[in-house]
């Protein structure tokens, strides 16, 4: 069964890699300086956020779940570093701060969600309002980040120079370090393996003696840790904070999951597919940049239709692997 | 009575929520329930003097007294629209002899109704869809695009270059609008094609017209905010009819088709047929995919009814922020009124009364001069908390926290 089963898992992901490199190449024939290896790197560099969000969002819908508070605490974690360091706070104090709201506001939506068993879909969706209000609570208006110490050095002493004008900067390096250790937890620790085992058949994982609930939680908690630091990411890269940020995200994370082959089902799909999402995502929104005519709102458009496409793929491996009946 | 009692449990905590909340505002806001007439064609002289002070109860338990009407017309016996007027109209018979039209009443009751229609007819689609085991939730795109049609076709109908033009603009305004009704129709239809034909997710057939749909109201709107001043279309939500804003009459028309559609008809038990188990049901003999196609397309239909209002409210078409996060609204609305998240049972008045609370509640914090923007947090605690006041896990829980105490209470 499993053997049957091993070349199909394969195929949204090979999917993936295909979209991703047509569209590069379309972007290559197109445009001059498209391949340059600067577009490349921006496109990490513009999109390092969105896919450390991402990598929660997967994890979380791999247990069959849902998350859409991400773009929330984004917001909220960039407005809470702005408002601290100019009311003179140290910085390193204030991302940490933010990290720990976020790890308890991850753990606070999974005990509600595990233990009284509401849907994940309703809690996060209260958590969305209620922590994007908290942003407002923390300043109305947007404020910027000037001068800081800890802010500079990130911007002078973490960059990489790899060759003129092409820099590898510190939150790309932070995006390739939580993806790597993310790909790693998933595929080669136990509750990397139990998180698939309870989106496949979360009875099942229950009767075989996986702790479902504590699973569960500690997914929602990464989940977010992850918008944590994609808001701590967000702060560095802007400079700055705005509670109305990343309005809308949630569903960019949810499209780059579905995009990175992974089944909203549950069980099924890879974090290290999330990296091509988010970076098809990024190509499609370069390829209308460097056009330059098009309404940019094309974007949102072609986004759908991709979303679409590979949810009837997905859906033509389920039914040909025969994995599910979708008795629900 | 214990038969109807029972009918009405799910009403409940959404009333009761109402009700706490009506009086935190009787205590704590001035003039909250204060509701004047005032008369239309905004004619300067006030009528208020010839209208004697309502006092602060009525129109409190006026409200609830349509809440409680609009739950009676799932009572098949119940004549809907006639336990609903009366209850409307109990604050205007008290100033006698005002000709019933030309007049209107204006207060913070009122324009919580007027300001939750949107809700309330979004909520009545979503019922359905959730009744089935579904979700939708591209109702917010859904709306952009009804208004963002609207607006093009009645600003090409203003400069002459569309066809029908020639009505003049007392009649053609109702082109745009059946333009936007069939267009936000077929949105359902596409959803239910995904859903119901395709046999996709609901949550993610749906979030492909959620990410695309603004996108096509941009395209159709060519990225500007399209205004308009046609007195038909703005009149939709900004109008007055038999003393309430006409949008109320919309949402009670559509109350009273869509509970006599569910209620009257098997179609109402097919849907919580098709909710509680679909497989079943197609043995049974139901056409379930039918079934819940047709219920987004309903679902759509009132999207496209809701986007009329929002684009009529504020005179303009807005593809970027119209109908934004009411999607959400909807839902909350929906599950505060005790529909079930699984599907299998729907209370369309619930549902109703969940849209008026979410509003009450807005309206609420404006009046206490909270930024729009904080609103959202106490609107997340309410919807929280209602949750797990409807959630049978807690329930147990706290259930057996007050056993195990009476038991070692017993014991001592």
């Amino acid at each position: 069964m499993k053997q049957f089963k091993f070349p199909m898992r394969y195929v949204p992901i090979s999917a993936t890699i295909l979209v991703f490199f047509i569209v590069y190449l379309i972007g290559i024939i197109c445009f001059d300086n498209f391949g340059s290896p600067k577009v490349f790197m921006n496109l990490f560099l513009n999109y390092a956020y969105l896919g450390i969000a991402v990598i929660g969002t997967a994890l979380v819908i791999l247990t069959g779940g849902i998350d859409l508070s991400v773009g929330s605490v984004i917001a909220f974690t960039s407005i809470l570093i702005a408002k601290m360091i100019n009311t003179g706070c140290n910085a390193l104090a204030a991302i940490a701060l933010a990290l720990v709201i976020g790890i308890l506001f991850g753990m606070l939506q999974g005990w509600l969600i595990h233990s009284f068993s509401l849907p994940p879909f309703l809690v996060t969706l209260a958590g969305m309002f209620f922590i994007r209000g908290c942003g407002f609570i923390v300043s109305e208006e947007s404020l910027s980040i000037q001068n800081d110490p800890v802010f500079s050095f990130i911007q002078d002493n973490l960059t990489i120079t790899l060759s003129k004008g092409l820099h590898l900067r510190f939150i790309v390096m932070l995006y390739v370090a939580v993806l790597i250790i993310a790909v790693i937890f998933s595929q080669r620790t136990r509750a990397g393996r139990s998180i698939y085992a309870i989106g496949d058949n979360e009875l099942a994982a229950t009767l075989m003696g996986i702790p479902v609930g504590r699973t569960k939680i500690m997914t929602y908690t990464i989940a977010g840790f992850c918008s944590a630091l994609a808001g701590v990411v967000y702060a560095i890269y802007l400079k700055a904070g705005n509670p109305l940020n990343c309005v809308g995200l949630e569903m960019d994370a949810i499209a780059a999951v579905v995009i990175g082959g992974t089944l909203l089902t549950g069980g099924v799909g890879y974090v290290f597919g999330s990296l091509f999402g988010v970076l098809v995502l990024g190509l499609i929104q370069t390829l209308i940049q460097f056009n330059g005519h098009i309404n940019s709102w094309w974007t949102r458009i072609i986004v759908g239709l991709l979303v679409l496409a590979f949810i009837f793929m997905q859906n033509l491996i389920t039914k040909i692997s025969k994995s599910k009946s979708k008795s629900h | 009575m214990k038969q109807s009692s029972n009918k009405f449990r799910h009403l409940v905590w959404p009333l009761v929520s109402l009700a706490l909340l009506l009086l935190f505002n009787a205590i704590f806001t001035d003039n909250f329930f204060k509701v004047e007439i005032k008369k239309m064609d905004s004619a300067q002289e006030s009528v208020r003097d010839q209208i004697p002070e309502i006092p602060d109860e009525l129109p409190g338990t006026a409200v609830e007294a349509a809440a409680k009407a609009e739950a009676e017309i799932q009572a098949p016996a119940e004549q809907p629209t006639a336990a609903q007027v009366p209850a409307e109209q109990a604050p205007a018979q008290k100033s006698k002899g005002v000709s019933i039209f030309g007049y209107y009443l204006y207060g913070t009751p009122i324009d919580i109704l007027n300001q939750g229609a949107k809700v309330m007819v979004l909520a009545i689609g979503m019922t359905l869809v959730i009744a089935t085991g579904g979700i939708d939730i591209s109702v917010g795109a859904v709306m952009a695009i009804a208004g963002a049609i609207a607006a093009l076709l009645i600003s090409m109908l203003d400069a002459g270059s569309f066809p029908g033009a020639s009505m003049g603009p007392a009649f053609y305004w109702i082109i745009p609008v059946i333009a936007a009704l069939i267009l936000a129709t077929l949105a359902g239809f596409w959803n239910g094609m995904l859903v119901a034909g395709f046999g996709i997710q609901p949550m993610v057939a749906t979030l492909v017209l959620m990410v695309a749909g603004r996108g096509v109201a941009q395209l159709i709107t060519d990225g500007q905010i399209i205004t308009f001043t046609n007195p038909g279309l703005v009149f939709l939500c900004n109008g007055h009819a038999l003393f309430l804003p006409f949008s109320v009459w919309i949402v009670v028309a559509m109350y009273v088709v869509f509970g006599l559609l569910t209620r009257k008809t098997a179609f109402g038990l097919f849907i919580e047929s098709v909710g509680n188990n679909e497989r079943a049901s197609r043995y049974a003999g139901i056409e379930a995919r039918r079934i819940k196609w047709l219920t987004y397309v309903i679902c759509g239909f009132c999207a496209g009814v809701a986007g009329l209002l929002a684009a009529s409210n504020i005179k303009c078409a807005d593809s970027n922020n119209a109908g934004l996060n009411l999607e959400l609204d909807a839902i909350l609305a929906t599950v505060i009124g005790g529909t079930s998240m699984a599907g299998g049972r729907f209370f369309l008045s619930g549902s109703l009364v969940g849209a008026i609370l979410i509003q009450t509640l807005t309206t609420t914090m404006y009046m206490k001069n909270v930024s729009p923007a904080i609103v959202a947090v106490p609107k997340a605690m309410v919807v929280i908390i209602v949750c797990l006041l409807q959630s049978p896990v807690f329930r147990a829980k706290v259930l057996s926290i007050f056993a195990s105490k009476a038991a070692k209470g017993g014991v001592q």
